[in-house]
């Protein structure tokens, strides 16, 4: 017999979570070796949280006045929490502009057409996309340091505060594969998963200090599930400048608890709504 | 519920298009059915309820004994899909596509890596094995999307227009390909704009038209609907015109139409090539002088004409694009009703 008709092996047996993480393994897997082929997407999510560092520190830093302090190097550790939190939010329009692509092209046709585990494609995907951010993070930390960036507390506290980092990003990553799978093309899924997320990230303790802010914006801005990962972080990091003064504000107040809490609920609603659209998905 | 591909009552409705109007298929197991139509006749929609890529608003689907609506995952598990489209990776190599695939229908890595080489072995595809799937022909992408469909020998395959847009060449091994999977047990529901594709390969034909099935039957029983083939004569002097068409409507199967213009005469018939120069010989007795003449199989057109009254649409490049989408595939249905009429017209 040919290879065309060849008997078909008998299907391995496949248990629920077993199987989901298998196939969403094998789709990260495909979605690591793309970005390996297509090294110049990497280059350019590196370029742009680079030049915002630089950019920050460089031309505001020197009259941006954060807690009592006008030191430009009190600015430039508490703006790095800030920086590196808006790095990994923008993982959510690589997401958002991949999972479109492969619509468009009609592999999602065909992943549909398999027998896979239901979130797969989309776990796969997001898996693949923290992988990424996470390389972004170490790079963006090397440079960081390279300017003068200094972190005052254990190792511990500080792999929490990355730890805290990805976890946002991959949180967000489902709002991108939400939006991935809403748009028509791969081009309306990148600006759809960019567009929202400077109001999101510039109203927010991210660049400045929000007790600055006009009122309205400054009750946006402590909850901001965006500021409670910053503010997080800058605890960790020990980037607090002096005489900072702690918002009241629930989540400003407990930024740690906040923020795993925002991510793990934009994780799991934004989750569900993803996988049922990738079920229903008419393209 | 008898056969590997079973539909009935299937409606899908997109807006106020219904893209499915009341379908019912019935394909018996290793047989080939031509689901044959123009753009946005219903076609790929049918094949994406099916397939379990969309949920029909009404009606039945049995996949290989499996109901479609209530067990889409062991459907998948016995289906593979072939679409109008190349959905393959562009930036993984040949292998890694098929391996990926291979490994998404349950195989071990091992058992996926040696059935990727098997099959870019058997598609010609082994030279290029290693090369990301970018780089490929559009011959080459197609051949790797239907070795991708075909990883686990599924039972019962989909195939959504596999050659249109192919060269002479391509067709023809994707033909011998499919001959294959059917004389090795393989159900397969094809689609296609060709009647000649059909012909060859379906063993029943359904046409369908604005999401209904407006003929069925085998390739002979449809051709002898339209009228089977026709004899068309131009004659060299105007004045010979009447003595031919006597000539002509004593071998035709009905009435011979004159285009005075042309001097072309058109009758159909019966009997083939000997016919052909039975016709000869009668018109070279009578002392009829001939420009042209020859025996034109019925096209797609001419189905189209005789069942609908309207012209098929050709195939262009930007529809190609619109295929992969349930959604366009119905407002198509709506563009090609309209250039029906003006392709009619004249």
């Amino acid at each position: 017999m040919s290879a065309v008709t060849r008997t078909a092996p008998a299907p391995r047996p496949a248990g629920g979570i077993g199987k989901s993480v298998r196939d969403s393994l094998v789709i990260a897997r495909r979605n690591l070796i793309r970005m390996s082929r297509i090294p110049e997407m990497v280059l350019f999510g590196l370029i742009q949280p680079v030049m915002f560092v630089v950019l920050f520190t460089y031309v505001f830093g020197g009259s941006i006045q954060v807690g009592g302090s006008l030191s430009s190097q009190d600015y430039r550790e508490f703006l790095m929490a800030g920086i590196f939190a808006q790095t990994v939010t923008f993982a959510t329009a690589g997401a958002g502009a991949g999972i479109a692509d492969d619509m468009h092209k009609g592999l999602i046709d065909r992943f549909r057409s398999l027998p896979m585990a239901r979130g797969a494609v989309l776990t796969g995907r997001t898996v693949a996309d923290l992988v990424q951010t996470a390389l972004t993070l170490v790079v963006l930390a090397l440079v960081a340091l390279l300017i003068g960036w200094r972190t005052h507390e254990n190792v511990g506290k500080i792999l929490a505060g990355f730890a805290l980092l990805l976890l946002l990003g991959y949180a967000f990553s489902w709002i991108g594969a939400l939006i991935g799978l809403s748009v028509r093309t791969p081009e309306a899924a990148t600006s759809g998963g960019l567009i929202w997320l400077f109001p999101l990230t510039f109203i927010s303790n991210a660049f400045v200090d929000s007790n600055n802010l006009p009122t309205f914006f400054r009750h946006i801005a402590e909850w901001n599930p965006f500021s409670t990962t910053v503010q997080a972080c800058r605890e960790l990091f020990g980037n607090l400048p002096p005489g900072f003064k702690t918002p009241d504000a629930w989540p400003m107040q407990h930024p740690v608890l906040a923020s795993v809490l925002w991510s793990i609920l934009i994780l799991v609603v934004f989750r569900t709504l993803a996988v049922r659209k990738y079920r229903s998905a008419a393209a | 519920m008898s056969g590997a591909i079973y539909a009935e009552g299937l409606v899908k409705t997109f807006g106020d298009v219904k893209a499915l109007d009341g379908v019912d298929l019935d394909v018996p197991e290793a047989t080939v059915l031509g689901l044959l139509g123009p753009n946005g006749a219903g076609k790929t929609t049918a094949v994406r309820c099916l397939t379990t890529l969309l949920t029909p608003d009404s009606g039945k689907a049995f996949v290989a004994g499996i109901d479609v609506l209530k067990h889409p995952n062991e459907v998948r598990r016995s289906i593979g899909l072939s679409g109008q489209f190349a959905a393959v990776d562009e930036y993984l190599t040949g292998r890694e596509n098929l391996q990926m695939v291979g490994q998404l229908y349950e195989m071990r890595a091992k058992e996926a890596k040696e059935r990727a080489g098997e099959l870019l072995e058997r598609f010609h595809l082994a030279d290029a094995a290693d090369r990301p799937s970018k780089t490929y022909s559009g011959g080459m992408r197609r051949r790797l999307d239907l070795a991708a469909a075909l990883v686990v020998s599924p039972p019962v395959m989909f195939m959504d227009e596999p050659t249109t847009g192919l060269d002479p060449r391509n067709r023809q091994q994707l033909w011998e390909v499919i001959q294959e999977l059917v004389a090795g047990g393989t159900t397969l529901l094809l689609t296609t704009q060709y009647l000649e594709e059909a012909d060859h390969l379906a063993h029943d034909i359904c046409v369908v038209d604005h999401g209904r099935v407006i003929a069925r039957g085998t390739a002979d029983q449809l051709k002898a609907q339209i009228g089977g083939e026709r004899v068309e004569v131009v004659v060299h002097e105007p004045d010979h015109i009447t003595t031919a068409v006597e000539v002509l409507t004593g071998f035709g199967k009905g009435e011979a139409t004159v285009d005075r213009h042309t001097r072309k005469l058109t009758v159909p018939v019966t009997g083939g090539a000997k016919l052909l120069a039975e016709v000869i010989r009668e018109l070279d007795t009578r002392g009829i002088e001939i420009d042209d003449i020859g025996l034109r199989r019925p096209t797609l057109d001419d189905v189209f004409i005789s069942l609908t009254g309207h012209l098929a649409e050709v195939k262009d490049e930007e529809n190609g694009a619109n295929g992969a989408n349930g959604d366009s595939d119905a407002k198509g249905a709506a563009a090609a009703k309209d250039k029906h009429k003006k392709e009619a017209a004249p």
